[in-house]
């Protein structure tokens, strides 16, 4: 019999929750977009005439292959985080690309047109300085390594060291460059500081001492060099020299480029020992030019790229080399959008065309990450990537449209009459149908057509929400500070905003003070940013739909930030009060209108706000005064000898609970612990030896800060990630002991009845909560964790996992449920409570991602839509991938392939069926009655 | 405003009010026995300051001494003085006004070996309404929190009842004593998956299986003396037929050929 319920209880669960994508939804509800990061190296591909590839070594340790004109990726590989999978040098020859990994601990070998590694060696340790093909009678065999105090040859074909050699006095010398001209030696170049040059030169064949030179490094001697130019020099100025070797086999060329300054640069060549200035780039006439380059056209013709800004327009042009001219038809004026910084880098591929003109490609990389891929006829794409670096995001309602809007404004509106109040109802009715048949025959008109050419394209203008609020703005901020509002739907790029002010180590937090509810205003958010060094803070307030800055000035912030919060309270235009705390303890309000002061002078003895100083251990809690100065009214302080506070996490202030209890299996009701001001703080210790490591977790009221819970998770280390909802904490932690990851749960219950059930207050709850807690194992390490989030909060939670291997789990919080019991008994299974087994497992169809593997996921953000049953989920990281998830099935929503046709059918038939016997009743009543 | 005469009596009933227990309801003066001796070995006492004023402006002042006994369970229990007249009128005007009533404890290691260890810089605080303190005819719960390494790292104050309902208190008769309910809490140890134990299950029940080889039969190995009779009955009845059947079957396959 049990093995029976056993066999039940399991087909229930498993018929609860697969929930796995059919094969024709994929893409349907969901979207994926990949990214590279910021370039570090970048190469065109040049082998093949033809190419459209550019490869791409990123800052973010992704080796990529796009397309140039789609800005498609053909192929990607991501490697470790951190130094340790840091590419430090790329070169490319014909087919191969050669990748220094890991500060040289790797050389590998890629093959360009497939993506697939050739091969793969370990280097002998010690930090990397340089590399460099190495060519010998016109073929380029060998690639060149040189390290700290060695310096490795080897074969191109498949990586096996040719030699090694070390370097002469390493101790003293500092060994920067490698240099190779095709002549069958190999030229070191080292510094000793404030001395000399030295110079080693090496046999390709078998790695020996051909040569040693050493030349003074004397200041004076590059001034006189200057000078002898007819150049004006300052003392302190670094000269970049950029030149070009087309083929590791040949001598490079004669002609180079040196830049004196950010805006000043210098075409020299170089010609039996004597130096001539070919041309000079000067700033003239409001054009700086800005970025340089060497590109290799032909045999024939040596070119150069300058690249000139002037206000806002990119001025491309090519120069010959060995004459300074520049070559007609090839200067082109770009626009650069102005809120994308300015020009960092650019990468240049210039070719010949059939007809023998010059031709050129252009990657320029700007300050915000963007990349702006330019062909000659002026056709340009742009790829943001920016958006490989999300930091933090919402997701905001769209606005209704006009003709919703007219509708929610005749209620907005104050009462002015019976007559106008009937005229304008009449009116907005008439709009209304107005809309109806120009929807009607949108869709008639439509419906004629071939199903491919009906475009639904998605711009500002036609932004306006939809039945069931699916569609939103996902409002995203990067680390670079650059802002974009994108379509949920479709992933499409819709505004985005350059904040050109932003420190590099800033802090963002994006709050939304006004949703598009309240019509006639617009939506409004507020982006706090900090700088994490010296806590100064700046607020940017702009319109989430259209990205455009708000005319609302914010408060200038002279004082370091320390909290920030939102508060319930509105103005009398709808939006939020933000109060900012500083570091005198004094309280800014924002917006601060005469009517908030007001709100807050009343409500401040309500007014709760909590610090937290990790570096001291002290969490204190304030509260606001009348004359918004605050109080320190309650202090805990963790001893930062012990353990050091790593996480303090709340809860989500759009969460709706819908039950207050779980009915047990004897109906009686076990009541939630719903304290919306509880704190979840994280704590580990500083001792990391792992018989004595711990994980602490206290549980806090935010308001009297009292202690509700304290547990340590003892043989435990970090990363924890925890999620803190409804009366649960979920974390996971590395256990030392066993070496595996583990899943806690802790749920807190009031009891059998609830001490006050009109109204929750901190300061009137005396009695402790029940705590239960139970753990598990989990079998893969994660990466970040997030729950669902509904309308109402009456579908079933899941936790969403983002697993390092790109997938996403859906977890069903049922699993990670304390009340899981040991032993089955007649009452859990009433409860539908599943029996405890200490393993949770990874089922595939519980992936909601199918095989769109999202790599690196940093974060994972849960929005509620007007559907109960529906969740919108964004995960960002690497990629962004967003879908929608049903944690209890589409409970709300008829399936896609419900049959219309045969419901009202069968009730036409039923309704006919009823009348015709009707009639055939009355008619053999009334022949009864005639007999 | 000090109370110098009532908390130096406080301090030395401490010494004599300690236990070994670690709940203790302490009333007040209240002598408890115990052995003294035995105490003062490890025991150490601090005290409990509290604050109450009209304007908010944190000012304690001393109102009993907490004992604290380090060890392995460790204890804690409280001498504490009644309120004087002054402070009770205070106490009320304070209730009316909606302030707070605060109370603060220093920061203490309660595994130090020598005092002076025990003492760091700085206190805990935590604070209830003055009207629940009021209401609650000073009936408070009092919780200190420590980490594991026996560091104090919180306090917390509950009054029972919680709420404020402005019912009207005697100040002579509720006011008086405190009737406060002491604890100290060292963090409980989080489980870890009990995998022992559901081995330990998963093993009694293929025990359980073991014991019953009935239930392992197969189910021809079961009914077989039902199944055997029917088969031969079908294949008796069957008999007759075949010579029908078989000719016809024959026929057929010659037909074929």
């Amino acid at each position: 019999m049990a093995k029976l319920i056993f066999l039940w209880l399991k087909c229930l669960v498993s018929c609860c929750i697969v929930e796995a994508v059919f094969e024709d939804q994929v893409g349907k509800f969901d979207w994926r977009q990949q990214y590279v990061g910021k370039i570090r190296f970048s190469h065109f591909d040049s082998h093949v005439q033809s190419s459209k590839k550019v490869l791409m070594a990123t800052e973010k340790n992704v080796f990529a292959a796009l397309n140039t004109r789609t800005g498609e990726l053909f192929w990607r590989h991501v490697d470790k985080t951190g130094p340790e999978g840091n590419i430090d040098a790329f070169l490319l020859h014909g087919q191969d690309a050669l990748l220094v990994v890991g500060n040289g601990r790797l050389l590998r070998s890629w093959d360009i047109s497939v993506g697939g590694l050739n091969w793969e060696v370990v280097l002998d340790s010690g930090s990397f300085q340089s590399a460099c093909l190495i060519g010998q009678q016109d073929t380029v065999k060998h690639v060149a390594v040189l390290k700290k105090t060695v310096i490795s040859v080897h074969y191109l074909s498949n990586g096996h060291q040719k030699w090694i050699e070390n370097l002469p006095e390493s101790e003293n010398i500092d060994y920067q460059a490698l240099y190779s001209g095709g002549n069958g030696e190999v030229y070191v170049l080292g510094i000793v500081p404030h001395s000399h040059i030295a110079i080693v030169v090496y046999s390709m064949e078998d790695g020996e001492i051909i040569k040693q030179y050493v030349n003074c490094l004397c200041e004076m001697y590059l001034f006189i060099f200057f000078q002898s130019l007819g150049l004006e020099v300052t003392p302190h100025f670094h000269p970049v020299l950029v030149s070009h070797q087309p083929n590791a086999a040949h001598q490079p060329l004669s002609e180079f480029l040196l830049q004196l300054g950010p805006e000043h640069h210098l075409l020299l060549q170089l010609n039996s020992g004597q130096m001539v200035v070919l041309r000079d780039f000067k700033p003239v006439r409001h054009m700086t030019p800005v970025l340089t380059s060497c590109v290799f056209v032909s045999e024939s013709e040596h070119n150069l790229q300058i690249d000139i800004l002037l206000k806002g327009l990119l001025h491309l042009s090519l120069f010959n080399a060995e004459t300074g001219r520049r070559l007609l038809d090839t200067t082109q004026f770009l626009s650069i959008d102005p809120n994308v910084g300015k020009p960092e880098s650019i990468y240049v591929q210039a070719f010949l065309k059939k007809d023998d003109s010059v031709s050129y490609r252009v990657l320029v990389q700007t300050e915000d990450h963007t990349l702006t891929f330019i062909h000659l006829p002026g056709r340009k794409l742009i790829i943001e990537e920016a958006l490989s670096e999300v930091v933090t995001m919402e997701m905001v309602e769209l606005p209704l449209t006009g003709t919703q809007a007219e509708l929610e404004g005749e209620f907005g509106k104050k009462a002015d009459g019976l007559l106008s109040m009937v005229l304008k109802r009449l009116s907005s009715q008439l709009i209304l149908l107005q809309a109806w048949v120009s929807h009607l025959w949108k869709l008639f008109y439509d419906a004629r057509k071939p199903r491919s050419q009906v475009k639904n394209e998605i711009s500002i203008e036609n932004l306006s929400r939809d039945e069931f609020n699916l569609q939103k703005m996902m409002v995203m901020v990067t680390a670079s500070g650059k802002l974009f509002g994108i379509d949920s739907k479709t992933g499409s790029i819709l505004w985005k905003q350059y904040l050109n002010n932003v420190p590099s180590n800033a802090a963002f937090k994006l709050m939304v003070q006004r949703t598009t509810a309240h019509f006639p205003h617009p939506p409004q958010c507020t982006l706090l940013i900090k700088d994490k060094d010296t806590g100064l803070a700046t607020l940017h307030v702009f319109n989430p739909i259209f990205g455009k800055k708000s005319h609302i000035t914010p408060p200038a912030l002279t004082q370091p930030i320390l909290q920030s919060l939102m508060l319930p309270l509105m103005d009398q235009d709808y939006a939020k009060v933000l109060l900012l705390i500083d570091d005198q303890y004094k309280v800014t309000a924002f917006p601060s209108s005469k009517n908030v002061l007001q709100q807050l002078q009343e409500t401040a003895s309500f007014i709760f706000f909590y610090l937290m100083d990790s570096s001291q251990g002290r969490l204190s809690g304030y509260r606001l005064r009348m004359d918004l100065s605050t109080e320190q009214i309650w202090e805990v302080i963790i001893p930062t000898e012990i353990q050091k506070v790593v996480t303090v996490k709340g809860k989500r202030s759009n969460e709706h609970v819908h039950s207050q209890g779980r009915v047990m299996g004897d109906r009686s009701v076990l009541y939630k612990y719903l304290n919306p001001n509880l704190l979840a703080v994280v704590t580990e210790s500083t001792d990391v030896h792992q018989e004595r490591s711990f994980i602490g977790i206290l549980l806090i009221d935010g308001v009297t800060g009292r202690i509700i819970h304290e547990a340590v998770q003892r043989k435990a280390k970090g990363p924890v990630h925890v999620v803190h909802s409804e009366n649960w904490v979920v974390y996971e932690y590395w256990s030392t002991k066993s070496r595996r990851n583990e899943f806690s749960v802790i749920e807190l219950y009031e009891g059998m009845e609830l001490y006050n059930s009109t109204v929750f207050s901190s300061l009137d709850r005396p009695h402790a909560p029940h705590v239960l807690q139970q753990s598990y194992i989990f079998p893969s390490a994660i990466s970040a964790m997030e729950a669902t989030l509904t309308e109402k909060g009456i579908t079933s939670r899941h936790l969403l996992i983002g697993l390092p291997s790109g997938g996403i789990l859906s977890l069903p919080k049922m699993f990670l449920d304390p009340r899981r019991p040991e032993i089955v008994s007649e009452q859990s299974r009433e409860e539908n409570l599943i029996p405890y087994a200490p393993e949770l497992l990874i089922r595939t169809e519980w992936f909601i991602n199918y095989n769109q593997s999202v790599s690196r996921v940093r974060g994972i953000h849960t929005a509620p839509s007007g559907l109960e049953s529906t969740c919108l989920v964004v995960a960002y990281g690497l990629d962004i991938y967003q879908t929608r998830v049903y944690p209890s099935k589409q409970f709300d929503v008829l399936k896609d392939d419900y049959d219309y046709m045969l419901i009202s059918s069968v009730l036409f038939a039923l309704f006919f069926a009823t009348m015709i016997s009707k009639r055939l009743a009355e008619v053999k009543l009334l022949n009864r009655a005639w007999r | 405003m000090a109370l110098p005469l009532s908390s130096k009596i406080t301090i030395i009933f401490s010494i004599f009010t300690i236990l070994s227990t670690r709940f203790v309801s302490c009333n007040n003066g209240r002598r408890l026995n115990n052995d003294p001796l035995e105490a003062e070995f490890n025991s150490f006492s601090v005290p409990l300051e509290h604050s109450f004023e009209v304007d908010d402006v944190a000012n304690f002042e001393v109102r009993g001494a907490l004992v604290l006994k380090a060890g392995r369970e460790p204890s804690v229990s409280l001498a504490q003085q009644q309120l004087s007249e002054y402070d009770r009128a205070k106490l009320k005007e304070v209730a009316a006004v909606d302030g707070l009533y605060r109370i603060r404890v220093p920061r203490v290691l309660l595994q130090a070996d020598r005092q002076t260890e025990r003492l760091m810089d700085g206190h805990l605080t935590a604070f209830v309404r003055a009207c629940a303190m009021v209401e609650s005819h000073l009936s408070d719960v009092i919780t200190l929190h420590t980490d594991v390494a026996g560091h104090l790292i919180g306090v917390s104050i509950v009054t029972i009842p919680g709420a404020c309902r402005g019912s009207e208190v005697e100040d002579e008769v509720d006011l008086e004593a405190f009737n406060t309910t002491l604890s100290i809490m060292a963090p409980v140890n989080a489980p870890g998956p009990e995998t022992a134990l559901f081995l330990e299950r998963m093993e009694l029940e293929t025990e359980k299986k073991g014991k019953n080889p009935q239930e392992q039969k197969s189910f021809f190995a079961k009914y077989w003396m039902y199944i055997v009779p029917l088969v031969l009955f079908l294949m008796m009845s069957g008999a007759q037929d075949p010579s029908g059947g078989g000719a016809g079957g024959g026929a057929a396959n010659g037909g074929g050929r």
